[in-house]
């Protein structure tokens, strides 16, 4: 049934070719001397924005790399390497709870816990490997107490593998 | 058709050195050398400019790191093509694939060849200068076309056919625009053309024909984008369709040769435009006395040479701004409108010119 219902639908009417430039006003399809007056004018107004940015350097985009490296700027949301950010006291806050290193679809984080004098249960080392980190943000996005950052480092090319394993606390427990 | 000398201090040297036949031998031996090395120097500075411009048309740098502020970049790039293996595909003709990379440049070269640069600075003064620029200009399109055919393969036809379309349909309003100035200056010599702005700036043929001048430079403007191949109307090339177009299978110094011919055209084609509609050689003249007598101490190759990189960078823009048009779009644009208005401007410019209401 629906081939029928479809072969008595009349076909669109054949659009006629507009010339080129020439709008046709979407009320009547009448081509619009209006329009296309409009659209010519648009034209100068793309020129005059190219132009714009060719009169001030200043909004250039580019950064040049390897000579700004000291005042480089990052955005809030940039994705360099996990980093476990540490206050005044060399203190972190992470309670060796784990959810990062299950949360960690390549096994990068290991979480090594030891035990403090009260026999807590507390980090012993933040085992973080660079090498197969993809900074896909879901160990962050898993931390319950904010203990691990997003952070700016994206330098990470080394001779071997090696430094890419990594140690983020600086000292044990809390 | 009668060439005759145009006299330069270098040249009447060598004339006052050399027996006549050398002397003219050596004068050839010359300019030859002259242009070339104006065609190489004009193409490696161009490639760097507009690397530059489109780069700030784009808000970024561009080249920075090859030299100050990259201007060996061109260099390298050269250097790096020379070094590439010139590759031979299976199954080319091999005349028809080496020849056409030649045969865009030897267009460009011999356009060059009757631009007057200055009073004294022509090669030679053709009294059918425009006949002649319309003619030789056509070897561009020859090199696409037997480039794209040789290179068996299907996009570069295909992209050759369409830009042979292309460039073929463009000329018509392009020479229908030079024909206009032809007629309003009374002289297919480009020399003569340039000496018939003389004046002050209202005198230059795009403000001295009121109306029908500026709507021919505009128009000129249009098809001869067109006629360079670059963008909105680069449809020979179109990188996003036909992999590169009629240029596809060359590499190395074949490639470069179309590349280095882009340029060249483009630096021809302004100094047409800076030629026939902005006074060429001629100084701008105000009619303020110390002002004019300060432009026209100024040496008419260096007028000559602003205008064109005036006409050029306004080439650069288009291209940067404006987004591509399609094939058929394309076509229609040049059948169904620019040709009907430069006919219509021409016989506008041809009324113009018989009652004499050319401003003075």
């Amino acid at each position: 049934m629906t081939d029928t219902a479809t072969a008595t639908v009349p076909p669109a009417p054949e659009a006629k070719p507009a010339l080129p430039g020439v709008q046709v006003d979407p009320a009547n399809g009448k081509p619009s001397l209006r329009r296309f007056l409009g659209d010519a004018a648009n034209l100068f107004k793309g020129m005059g924005v190219t132009f714009r940015y060719i009169r001030k350097p200043s909004r250039v985009v580019t950064r040049e790399y390897p000579e700004n490296r000291d005042t480089l700027k990052f955005p809030e949301r940039f994705r360099g390497q996990v980093i476990m950010p540490h206050d005044e006291n060399g203190d972190h806050t992470c309670t060796a709870c784990t959810l990062c290193e299950k949360a960690c679809p390549n096994g990068s984080i290991s979480i090594l816990t030891t035990k403090n004098i009260a026999s807590k249960r507390v980090l012993g080392a933040f085992v973080y490997r660079l090498s197969s980190c993809t900074l896909c943000n879901l160990c962050i996005e898993a931390c319950p107490f904010d203990a691990i950052h997003m952070g700016p480092g994206f330098e990470m090319a080394t001779y071997s593998r090696d430094p890419l394993d990594l140690i983020l606390n600086k000292k044990e427990g809390r | 058709m009668k060439a005759y000398a145009v006299n330069h201090p270098i040249g009447d040297i060598v004339r006052s050195l050399l027996p006549a036949p050398w002397a003219a031998i050596a004068n050839g031996a010359l300019a030859v050398a002259v242009i070339a090395g104006l065609v190489t120097v004009s193409a490696i500075f161009l490639i760097w400019l507009e690397r530059k411009v489109c780069a700030h048309f784009q808000a970024r740098l561009g080249p920075t790191r090859v030299g100050p502020f990259g201007l060996l970049q061109p260099i390298a790039d050269a250097i790096k093509l020379l070094m590439k293996e010139n590759l031979r595909p299976r199954g080319v003709d091999n005349l028809a694939y080496f020849m056409a990379p030649l045969l865009p440049i030897t267009g460009s070269f011999l356009v060059l060849a009757v631009m007057p640069f200055d009073h004294n600075l022509q090669v030679v003064d053709l009294q059918a200068g425009v006949v002649y620029v319309v003619a030789v200009s056509g070897l561009g399109i020859l090199g696409i076309l037997i480039g794209g055919w040789g290179s068996n393969n299907k996009y570069s036809l295909l992209g050759s056919m369409r830009s042979g379309a292309q460039l073929f349909s463009y000329e018509l309003s392009m020479v229908l625009c030079l024909l206009l100035i032809v007629m309003a200056s009374g002289s297919a010599s480009l020399r003569e053309i340039v000496l018939s702005q003389q004046g002050t700036v209202a005198d230059w043929w795009i403000f001295k024909l009121p109306v029908a001048g500026f709507l021919a430079f505009f128009l000129f403007m249009i098809s001869s984008t067109a006629e360079l191949n670059r963008g909105p109307l680069d449809l020979s090339e179109a990188e996003s369709e036909l992999t590169g177009g009629f240029h596809t299978e060359y590499t190395g110094i074949s490639f470069s040769m179309f590349f280095l011919a882009e340029f060249v055209n483009m630096f021809a084609s302004a100094g047409l435009g800076a030629t026939f509609f902005l006074g060429g050689f001629l100084a701008p003249q105000f009619g303020i006395g110390p002002v004019d007598y300060a432009l026209a101490a100024v040496p008419g190759v260096i007028w000559f040479f602003l205008k064109t990189y005036f006409l050029i960078f306004l080439y650069m823009w288009f291209r940067w701004t404006f987004p591509r048009l399609r094939i058929d779009h394309l076509l229609s644009l040049e059948w169904k409108f620019l040709l009907p208005v430069s006919m219509a401007n021409l016989l506008l410019a041809a009324t113009l010119v018989t009652f004499k209401l050319i401003i003075p």
